[in-house]
C-alpha cells in the first residue's frame, strides 16, 4: 500500500505523458491538460510545504532557545507580515502603489539581488585560489575565462583600439567567437550528455526500478 | 515620502548584506533572516493567489472544471508531510510529481536536448542553392561550423566512460576536454560578469539613488 499505490501513480502518470506526445487527441490531450492543472495546484502546496515547514523549524529554534533563536523571530516576523499584507490586498498584490508592491520593491529585490551580487566576491576569491595555470587544461580555462572577461567590458577595446589591433582581434569579437563556437561545442556536448541521462532516468522512475523518491521503509 | 522610506531600508538591507565580506556578524544575519522570511512568503501569496485561487478556485466555482478538486486533495495530502504519523501518504502527490516530470521530460528532453542539438551541429558546409548566404559562407564561418561539430563530437567522446580512453579513442577524449574547460572557462567568465552588472547595480543605488553622488 505505502509503495505500490505511488509507484502505479507513477507509471500511469509517466506513460500518459509519453502517449500524449504520440497520440495527442482525446482522452489523451484531455488527460495532459488535467494532470497539467493538478501539477500547478500540488506545486504550489510543494512551497506551501516549504514554507510552513519553515515556520516549523524557526518556532522550534525559538522553543529550545538553540544559538542565534532571535533571527527565527525575525524570519516568522517577516513572514507574516509579508503574507498578510498579501491576502489582505487581495488579487492585485502585486498592482503598483500597494503595501506587498513596496516590500517588494523596497525589501525583497535590494536583498534578492545583494545576495546575488555577494556572489561576485566570492568568485573572484575562489578563482584565485583555483586558477592556478598548474596543466595545460586549467591554463585553457584560466585563458578563456580571462578572454570573456575582457571581452565584456569596454576597457577591453580600448586596450585594443590604442594599439591599434585589427577589428578582428578585438577582446569583444574574441569573446564572442570564444562564446559562440567552443562554449556552444562544450554546452551541447554537455545538454546531450545530461538528456540522455534523463531519459535514461525518467525510463527507470516509469517502469518503477528507479525508486529513490519514495524514500526509506 | 514611502519612497524616501523605501531608499533608506533598501539602503540598510543592501549594506548589511554586503557587511558579511568583513565577517560574519549581527547585521548580516538580521538581513539573512529577514530575506528568508520576506521571501518564504512572497512565494506563499503569490501561489495562493496565481494557483490556489486563480486556477483552483475560479476554475471549480466558477467554471465547474471539478477534475481540478483532484488536483486540491493531491496537493492536500502533500500537506501531510507535516504531520509524522501519516506524513507517507504525501508519497502519493510527490509520485505524481515525479510521474509527470519523468513522462514529460523522457520524450521533450530527448527531442529538444538530443535530437535537435545534433541536427543543429551536423550542418552542411556549402549549400547546394547558390542564391543561399550558406553557399558563399566565408572561411571563418566554414572553420567555426567545423569547431561546433568536432568540439560536439570530442566533448561527447570524453563522457563515454563505457571504453578506456586509449589510443586514437583517447586522443578525442583529450580534444574533447580542453573543449570542456574552454567552455567552463567562458562560463564561469559569463557568469562573473553578470554578477558584476549586480554589483555596479546595487552599488549605483547606495551612491546615486540613496546618496545622491552620482548623477
Amino acid at each position: 500500500m505505502r509503495r505500490e499505490i505511488p509507484l502505479l501513480i507513477t507509471g500511469i502518470v509517466g506513460v500518459v505523458f509519453v502517449i500524449q506526445y504520440f497520440i495527442p487527441h482525446y482522452p489523451f490531450n484531455q488527460l495532459n491538460n488535467w494532470f497539467s492543472d493538478w501539477f500547478s495546484i500540488i506545486a504550489a502546496c510543494a512551497i506551501w510545504l516549504g514554507a510552513l515547514n519553515l515556520l516549523k523549524v524557526s518556532a522550534n529554534k525559538i522553543y529550545r532557545k538553540r544559538e542565534d533563536w532571535g533571527f527565527s523571530i525575525v524570519i516568522i516576523v517577516c513572514f507574516l507580515i509579508i503574507t498578510i499584507i498579501g491576502f489582505a490586498e487581495g488579487e492585485g498584490f502585486r498592482n503598483i502603489g500597494t503595501k506587498f508592491d513596496w516590500l517588494y520593491q523596497y525589501v525583497y529585490t535590494p536583498l534578492s539581488s545583494t545576495m546575488f551580487a555577494l556572489l561576485a566576491f566570492f568568485v573572484a576569491s575562489a578563482s584565485y585560489r583555483a586558477f592556478r595555470a598548474r596543466n595545460f587544461d586549467a591554463t585553457l580555462l584560466l585563458v578563456a575565462a580571462f578572454l570573456v572577461m575582457i571581452g565584456r567590458v569596454p576597457v577591453g577595446d580600448a586596450i585594443a583600439m590604442k594599439l591599434h589591433l585589427p577589428l578582428s582581434i578585438y577582446p569583444s569579437e574574441i569573446s564572442s567567437w570564444i562564446m559562440n563556437v567552443f562554449n556552444t561545442a562544450g554546452q551541447r556536448a554537455i545538454m546531450i550528455g545530461i538528456a540522455l541521462g534523463i531519459v535514461s532516468t525518467s525510463l527507470r522512475v516509469i517502469l518503477g526500478i528507479e525508486r529513490a523518491h519514495l524514500g526509506g521503509d | 515620502m514611502e519612497q524616501q522610506i523605501g531608499l533608506w531600508v533598501g539602503a540598510f538591507l543592501t549594506m548589511g548584506i554586503i557587511s558579511f565580506l568583513y565577517k560574519d556578524n549581527p547585521w548580516y544575519k538580521l538581513t539573512e533572516a529577514i530575506f528568508v522570511g520576506i521571501s518564504a512568503g512572497y512565494w506563499f501569496v503569490a501561489l495562493f493567489w496565481d494557483n490556489i485561487v486563480g486556477k483552483f478556485w475560479i476554475g471549480v466555482f466558477d467554471r465547474g472544471d471539478y477534475y481540478l478538486l483532484v488536483g486540491a486533495v493531491l496537493g492536500l495530502l502533500m500537506l501531510m508531510r507535516l504531520a509524522p504519523k501519516i506524513g507517507w501518504i504525501s508519497r502519493w502527490p510527490l509520485s505524481f510529481v515525479v510521474g509527470a516530470i519523468s513522462g514529460f521530460y523522457l520524450l521533450n528532453y530527448f527531442s529538444s536536448n538530443v535530437m535537435l542539438q545534433v541536427q543543429s551541429t551536423i550542418m552542411p558546409l556549402f549549400s547546394p542553392q547558390f542564391n543561399d548566404p550558406l553557399f558563399t559562407s566565408s572561411a571563418g564561418n566554414i572553420i567555426s561550423n567545423l569547431f561546433i561539430a568536432g568540439g560536439t563530437f570530442t566533448g561527447l567522446v570524453y563522457f563515454f566512460f563505457s571504453k578506456e580512453h586509449k589510443g586514437a579513442f583517447g586522443g578525442a577524449a583529450k580534444i574533447g576536454i580542453w573543449v570542456i574547460m574552454i567552455t567552463f572557462g567562458a562560463s564561469f567568465g559569463y557568469t562573473v560578469m553578470s554578477r558584476m552588472s549586480l554589483l555596479i547595480g546595487r552599488m549605483y543605488f547606495i551612491f546615486g539613488e540613496w546618496l545622491n553622488l552620482i548623477g
